[in-house]
């Protein structure tokens, strides 16, 4: 099909020849230079900054997501549609928004890392919550009343019959999330001090690197990010995707 | 035995019930049967707790169970879509109601053992529900209520949704599963041959009202509305009554009471004949005869004929 | 049929009322106080110095740039994404899931990654150095990063829409006589029309509001190569706070009238 020949062309020169480019510089100097790179004081406080501050905001976030996505489907109250598309407002908001915004109102946090994590918070809250959203919506409400019929407390209904049903949508959204707390740049930049060896998350680090001509540097831990995003999106595919597609 | 009285429910303008009052003895199988809308299986949930009425109360075994939450309320409950927990294999879903009472697993495993055997689902035990057809998920489903030994067992419209064949097996079965278990059981259905074939006593339901309650040949024999009769089988009008297609007769001479009819069609349905009549004021009549009585009257078309009701007498005519 | 207005059996009534307020509670701190307040602190001053913060030479230079960014990013990768979802609904192929995997990358991505990669295939000692027209610190490559970060939202809006309605539609038009090209524009095309719209809807917020890998490819440039975004950065880092919120506002206000657009193209079915 000519749609498909010119749509895999456009994804290649896009998407595939630079990422290509980045992968080659990161091993110019063959794979101990990648390590090394990878693996400076620097780079590795800035990765395990990331990792950290993006693993509790996820975890936050797929609680939160959970129970904002419980409300939105099964309580009603005034403006609970206004309020469902509030949701996207992280999709829609550019970052250094976000940041600003989030400066202005909790001026204490500015240059802390616990900015960086306010900043993740609001850039991934949506994921779990349109995650989960759908699945509870079709989950039958007679399986419930089944339940409670054999003797279930509300408490039990929930954790044996609720959650398990929704676990894998969580852990997809909560996934994706990840992925995109970990690449995060904008809010991150305008909130933190983004002071190395300490406030510096990896995205600020690359940032730097391109900035300071070390573009070895950049793309070895451009490298890294790159995988741990490749990783996620095969993991969700393999659960099941998150997304309907061919 | 279980007694609901003065059961009032609505959703919003609507009303599902009116006024309801019903009681259903020990160890019965009672049919809760009338069109969509009639508020029978809000009944049934108002009796299992799943609905609270807005008016009105509960009693299970002589204790008031109006505030009652299903979980304490001793039922068992199954559902037209067999909300099965797909999550759990068979075995799970059979447990789930001991394993929430915190029964011993030795205790468990017996028991489901012993439902599965009942059921006919042996072996299908570490199956998931997606892998069973419909008729097996409800049996599942019958299994998984009957397991914490319910005082009362509800039922809303458990066939529905499996189709003739499997229907009429299930029927059948449930009937004899009723007769060795005899737990005092409610069956919500719109379909009046399920009701008549199975229930001990019927209750017909109808825009939120019972209509009338008895056993089925009562019903049958004896409705007391024109609104039962219609529902429970066939009916025709006769100058100002409502009878039944069979409890016309055809003479080919007058008779006391009968009416002339010209016979406007003839249609042969294998053992019976069905003669639709047209009489002299241009109303129109069918009657339901043997083979073997159109052919002693030796009917045709366009014959001119005379037609009584057999039917039992009626203190006074009904008008419909 | 369940009562809408009792509770569902996983729920008690205090459950409600305390879920109810934690939800509330969360997204007002961090979501909706945030955003209100700037607005409310930016018209604070008086809406003449918004005014005046928003019409700068280089305020409304960043506002047509960002503008004719997503001009060009957009309707390519709008095309783009109605071929590829046909392409993945309706053809058979093999590496079907790779083809996915690779669309779906923009969105796991760091866009400094985005910005780096394209410097290097882009900039000195790259692999496409030498192009006969300048690609960074200028507008080429900005397009570029733009492109790329809103790659997937059209194929992944229209690829269930197309799969629900099936190709029936189009079978019976070819049996009434239509030609390939004729059943895609009068039968192929109305029929994800909302799909498509919300999927642009969605590239275009996001072609706005790109900063890291559009701020690596540009130099951000004053009056150039500088996007509204690197705008409110710039003035946030010369401690311009009002003209970095007046910046903002207008992104904001942006973002809610794509978050109207989205509300609105989400529930239409075909």
């Amino acid at each position: 099909m000519l749609g498909l020949g010119v749509g895999t062309l456009w994804l290649s020169v896009i998407v595939l020849l630079p990422l290509a480019a980045v992968v080659t510089r990161a091993f110019d100097g063959g794979v101990s230079a990648f390590l090394d790179a990878a693996t400076s004081r620097q780079a590795i406080d800035a990765l395990v900054l990331t990792l950290v501050v993006s693993l509790l905001v996820t975890a936050v976030n797929a609680v939160m997501g959970t129970v904002i996505a419980w409300v939105l489907v099964r309580d009603r109250f005034p403006g609970k549609v206004v309020l469902n598309a509030l949701i996207d407002l992280p999709f829609a908001l550019p970052t250094v928004v976000a940041g600003v915004t989030l400066v202005l109102l909790y001026p204490d946090v500015a240059y802390t890392r616990a900015g960086i994590a306010l900043a993740l918070a609001f850039v991934t809250l949506p994921f779990v919550v349109r995650s989960v959203q759908p699945v509870l919506m079709e989950l039958d409400r007679e399986v419930e009343d089944a339940a409670a019929s054999l003797g279930a407390r509300p408490s039990q209904i929930l954790r044996r019959i609720v959650l398990p049903t929704l676990a894998p949508a969580i852990v997809s959204g909560a996934a994706l999330g990840f992925a995109r707390a970990v690449g995060e740049f904008g809010s991150v930049v305008i909130i933190g001090a983004n002071i190395p060896f300490h406030s510096q998350v990896a995205s600020v680090y690359i940032f730097s690197q391109v900035e300071s001509g070390n573009t070895n540097g950049a793309a070895a831990v451009a490298v890294v990010l790159l995988t741990i995003s490749v990783l996620i999106l095969i993991g969700i595919r393999a659960l099941g995707g998150t997304r309907d597609d061919g | 035995m279980i007694r609901a009285t003065s059961i009032t429910k609505r959703f919003g303008d609507f009303t599902a019930l009116d006024d309801v009052s019903l009681e259903i003895p020990d160890g019965s199988l009672t049919a809760l049967l009338g069109p969509s809308g009639s508020g029978k299986s809000t009944l049934l949930r108002v009796i299992a707790g799943l609905e609270a009425p807005d008016a009105g109360s509960v009693e299970i075994a002589g204790a008031d169970a109006t505030g009652v939450p299903p979980q304490r309320r001793g039922i068992g409950f199954v559902f037209q879509h067999y909300a099965a927990f797909k999550h759990m294999t068979v075995r799970d879903n059979v447990a789930f109601g001991l394993k929430i009472r915190k029964r011993g697993k030795a205790e468990i495993a017996a028991r489901v053992g012993e439902l599965l055997g009942i059921v006919g689902l042996d072996g299908y035990a570490e199956r998931y529900p997606s892998q069973l057809s419909g008729g097996q998920r409800q049996r599942m489903a019958l299994a998984r209520a009957l397991a914490v030994e319910p005082r009362v067992l509800l039922l809303d419209e458990p066939f529905g949704a499996l189709d003739a064949k499997v229907r009429g097996e299930l029927r059948a079965w449930l009937r004899r599963l009723h007769d060795e278990v005899h737990v005092t059981t409610v069956l919500v259905t719109h379909d009046q041959e399920e009701a008549l074939e199975i229930a001990d006593r019927i209750a017909v339901m109808d825009h939120g009202r019972i209509e009338q309650v008895g056993g089925p040949r009562d019903l049958y024999d004896r409705p007391a509305t024109p609104f039962v009769m219609r529902f429970l089988g066939p009916v025709t009008r006769l100058g100002e009554r409502l009878v039944r297609p069979h409890d016309l007769a055809l003479s080919l001479h007058a008779a006391p009471g009968s009416l002339e009819a010209q016979v406007a069609r003839l249609v042969h349905l294998g053992f019976e004949v069905r003669a639709e009549l047209v009489l002299g004021d241009g109303e129109e009549v069918a009657v339901q005869l043997t083979r073997a009585e159109a052919d002693e009257l030796e009917l045709a078309a366009g014959d001119i004929v005379h037609v009584r009701s057999t039917a039992l007498p009626e203190p006074e005519p009904l008008s419909a | 049929m369940a009562d809408p207005t009792t509770l569902p059996s996983a729920q008690t009534a205090a459950g409600r009322w305390s879920l109810r307020v934690l939800a509330l509670g969360y997204l007002g701190a961090l979501l909706f106080v945030p955003v209100a307040y700037v607005l409310v602190k930016t018209f604070g001053h008086g809406i003449g110095r918004v005014i005046d913060s928003i019409t700068t030479p280089a305020a409304i230079h960043a506002f047509q740039l960002t503008l004719e960014l997503a001009a060009i990013a957009v309707p390519l990768n709008t095309v783009f994404g109605i071929a590829m979802a046909l392409a993945l609904v309706r053809g058979r192929f093999p590496g079907k899931g790779i083809l996915n995997a690779l669309i779906d990358l923009p969105f796991a991505i760091s866009p400094v990654v985005i910005g780096l990669a394209l410097l290097l295939v882009y900039g000195r000692g790259g692999w496409l150095d030498g192009l006969p027209f300048q690609v960074l610190f200028s507008l080429p490559g900005m397009a570029l990063a733009t492109i790329f970060v809103c790659l997937p939202f059209v194929v992944r809006e229209v690829a269930p829409v197309l799969r629900e309605v099936g190709d029936e539609s189009e079978q019976a038009a070819a049996t009434l006589g239509a030609s390939r090209w004729q059943a895609f524009w009068r039968v192929t095309l109305p029929s994800i029309r909302w799909g498509v719209a919300y999927g642009v809807v969605l590239s275009v917020a996001r072609a706005i509001g790109e900063f890291g890998a559009v701020s690596i490819v540009s130099g951000n440039i004053a009056g150039r190569t500088q996007t509204l975004t690197l705008l409110v950065q710039e003035r946030y880092n010369n401690f311009d706070k009002a003209g970095a919120y007046a910046a903002s506002t207008l992104l904001a206000l942006i973002a809610l009238s794509t978050l109207l657009s989205m509300t609105i193209t989400r529930r239409r079915e075909p």
